[in-house]
């Protein structure tokens, strides 16, 4: 009888198995185990799937994606212009750590910082407490895919009452024609720590990269982190980054999402007693781009503060897809929740899925949420041109500043520059 | 310098604008009042080119040009300014940023070099001066969170800057106590010159004491019925505008 593939992602898995990371660490191998044969059951997830109901992933099956032992030489030019000043800068190139390009000079010595591989080769045993801990391969399939493909990451644990003085930026670089990056990131913010983590992605050719990232803050931790998806225009990139909050915790993220050809962020938060986060976003498509985002806040305990605002801009033929689910559960008395999603189109053929979804079940929270799609107001455009400012410049400029609030939230003066340059580039003239 | 002949505009299939006569010569202020709806605002954004109105008949000379066949951004930059009866909010872009623009515009159009910025910012700081302003509006979103009179300080403002040759005020006064009333008419009186004209659209009398017009205007069902000088205002304003209708009975 003949048997269908589901996946060439799980039939081609035992050729490379061999390449990833840990295989001397029992409990890791039967993660992966457990993991793959949750994906090979039923392969990446379908458009049946409420949760993946408008965004389209069979194109990935149609590209033989696969691990890259060496790695094509890098672009310089690519490199400069992401690694930042003022801050540490780690280097993954084609999903594996690079020391080479990494600079990590007056990092702390008390805060531990190694890539996974590193950690999996010598003390495996300090990621068992973390690894599959903030994120089930449950979730969906793309993370049990992750769980099963990881071959490095980020492993970074601050130590109570640690404050970085400065960001890390983990810099994911993939190089190589049709490379599968896949990199699982540890973030561990002790007791009253205090950090600010930027992730980049930028890239050339046509990849996959999935990324899952999970993250820990101890009580009254404070952490930021700043995702810049700008792959490449040809990448696919799947990117989830799973919270847990302790109480009196707090999480900021800043997300912009300018690259790839199809991109999906998955952001999930999980507060306890007080915790508070903040989510901001970006995304900005032209031409074929999808971009989806979902985001999920679940209060879990009384007094949780969540406040989320997200914006976009698509072009031509572009789509957004934004999902935002609060969950207040029962306990979750006092919750204060406020959830914004603000969308700009600039072409007729654009498109955005816009859906805020609100699951209450406490008496005694305040919930406040707004979506708007529009397009530029003619009254603005109006005024500027009796300015003496031509209509396409007056469009830009108005443009330029709807996204320009986002980078405004930013604090660290060298990405923010660099914000506002990619925007300035990839806005149409 | 402005030739206003028979001009007839509608929105839709509505005619607001029925035959009005207007000839503003460099140098003149002349002063427009009328009731409301009369087609005071209709008549300012069709000088400065909205969209959203079909002109009908009639002519607009500018400077020697039909008018109507500019762009609105043309217009601006051969000197045409309308300081608008309800300022626009433009959240992210900053009243210095727009300023500049604007100025650049011009000086592009007159095939100048952009000014410098040192040069700019001593250049805005005198206007922002005369208009009595905090320097800190300069940093803030274009009228975004200002108050009434602040938006209308910022108008004036930006014809400061600009310079135009026929300076369209839109119910400028509306809205202003007197003491800003007075701070306006300052701004606008130090800008009087030979070669400059003023079109004031206003509701009350009290400006015309702290900007003497050579003309006032009444604008009443989309024409001029009424022109004089200043005791016309005077008159308006004690007798009210039925005054009028009643004189058109007759
Ligand atoms: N966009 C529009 N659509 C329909 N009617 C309009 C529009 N703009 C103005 N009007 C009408 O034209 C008339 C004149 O309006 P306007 O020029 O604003 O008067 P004024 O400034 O003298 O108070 C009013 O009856 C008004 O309702
Ligand atoms: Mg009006």
């Amino acid at each position: 009888m003949e048997t269908k593939l589901v996946s060439y992602y799980s039939d081609s898995y035992s050729e490379h198995a061999a390449l990833l990371s840990g295989q001397s660490v029992l409990w890791l191998q039967a993660l992966r185990h457990a993991a793959l044969e949750t994906f090979a059951a039923t392969g990446f997830p379908t458009l049946r799937e409420e949760e993946w109901k408008y965004t389209n992933v069979t194109a990935i099956e149609k590209h033989r994606f696969k691990p890259v032992a060496n790695s094509e030489a890098i672009n310089a030019e690519l490199l400069k212009t992401y690694l930042l000043d003022d801050m540490w800068n780690l280097v993954f190139v084609d999903g594996k750590f690079s020391a080479e390009h990494s600079q990590l000079d007056g990092l702390n010595n008390e805060v531990e910082f190694h890539n996974l591989a590193y950690v999996l080769a010598t003390q495996p045993e300090k990621l068992e407490p973390y690894l599959a801990q903030a994120v089930s391969n449950d979730e969906h399939n793309f993370v049990a895919f992750n769980t099963a493909w990881f071959n490095d990451g980020l492993f970074l644990n601050i130590p109570a009452h640690q404050v970085l003085t400065k960001p890390i930026q983990i810099l994911h670089l993939t190089v190589s024609p049709d490379c599968l990056a896949t990199s699982r990131n540890i973030f561990v913010a002790g007791k009253n720590s205090e950090a600010q983590i930027i992730e980049t992605f930028v890239g050339e050719n046509a990849y996959l990269n999935t990324v899952v990232n999970e993250v820990f803050l101890a009580e009254n931790a404070n952490l930021t982190i700043h995702k810049l998806q700008s792959e490449s225009k040809q990448a696919y990139h799947f990117g989830g980054t799973y919270v847990k909050q302790q109480p009196h915790a707090r999480f900021q993220h800043h997300n912009f999402s300018f690259g790839a050809l199809l991109a999906r962020t998955d952001l999930h938060v999980d507060l306890e007693t007080a915790a508070e986060c903040s989510l901001n976003g970006l995304y900005l498509g032209v031409k074929r781009q999808h971009i989806d985002t979902h985001t999920r806040i679940n209060h879990n305990k009384p007094h949780g503060i969540s406040r989320e605002f997200y914006k976009g801009i698509l072009d031509n033929r572009a789509r957004g897809v934004f999902q935002g689910r609060i969950v207040v559960a029962k306990d979750a008395q006092q919750t204060d929740s406020d959830m914004h999603n603000r969308n700009l189109l600039l072409s007729a053929n654009a498109e955005v899925d816009t859906k805020p979804q609100l699951e209450i079940y406490a008496d005694d929270v305040k919930c406040a949420h707004g979506v708007t799609v529009g397009q530029l107001e003619e009254k603005s455009i109006f005024y500027l041109q009796s300015r003496g400012i031509n209509i396409a410049t007056a469009r830009n400029i108005l443009t330029f500043a709807f996204a320009n609030e986002m980078v405004e939230m930013v604090s660290i003066p060298t990405l923010k520059k660099l914000l506002a340059t990619k925007l300035l580039n990839l806005l149409p003239v | 310098m402005l030739s206003i002949k028979d001009l007839t505009v509608n929105v839709g299939d509505k005619q607001i604008l029925k035959g009005l006569n207007l000839e503003v010569k460099a140098g003149e202020v002349h002063a427009i009042m009328g009731p409301n709806g009369a087609g005071k605002s209709t008549l300012s954004h069709v000088l400065s080119g909205k969209a959203g109105y079909t002109i009908t008949g009639g002519s607009i000379i500018y400077a020697g040009k039909e008018l109507t066949e500019l762009e609105p951004e043309m217009r601006a930059r051969e000197g045409v300014f309308l300081a608008f009866q309800y300022p626009i909010e433009i959240p992210g872009v900053s009243n210095i940023y727009l300023l500049k623009a604007a100025l650049n515009s011009i000086r592009k159009h007159k095939g100048q070099a952009e000014i410098d910025a040192m040069d700019f910012l001593i250049w805005v700081k005198e206007k922002i001066r005369l208009l009595d302003m905090d320097e800190k509006f300069l940093y803030r979103a274009v009228n975004e969170g200002f108050s009434g009179g602040e938006k209308k300080r910022n108008e004036i403002l930006q014809m400061a800057v600009m310079e135009p040759k026929l300076c369209i005020l839109d119910e400028t006064d509306s809205g202003l106590d007197i003491d800003a009333l007075k701070i306006v008419a300052h701004g606008v009186n130090s800008l009087r010159s030979e070669n400059r004209a003023f079109v004031m659209i206003t509701h009350y009398q009290r400006l015309l004491d702290y900007i003497k017009p050579d003309f006032v205007h009444v604008l009443a069902d989309g024409k001029i019925v009424k022109s004089g000088t200043e005791e016309l205002a005077l008159e308006l304003e004690e007798k009210g505008y039925n005054w009028l209708n009643e004189q058109a009975a007759v």
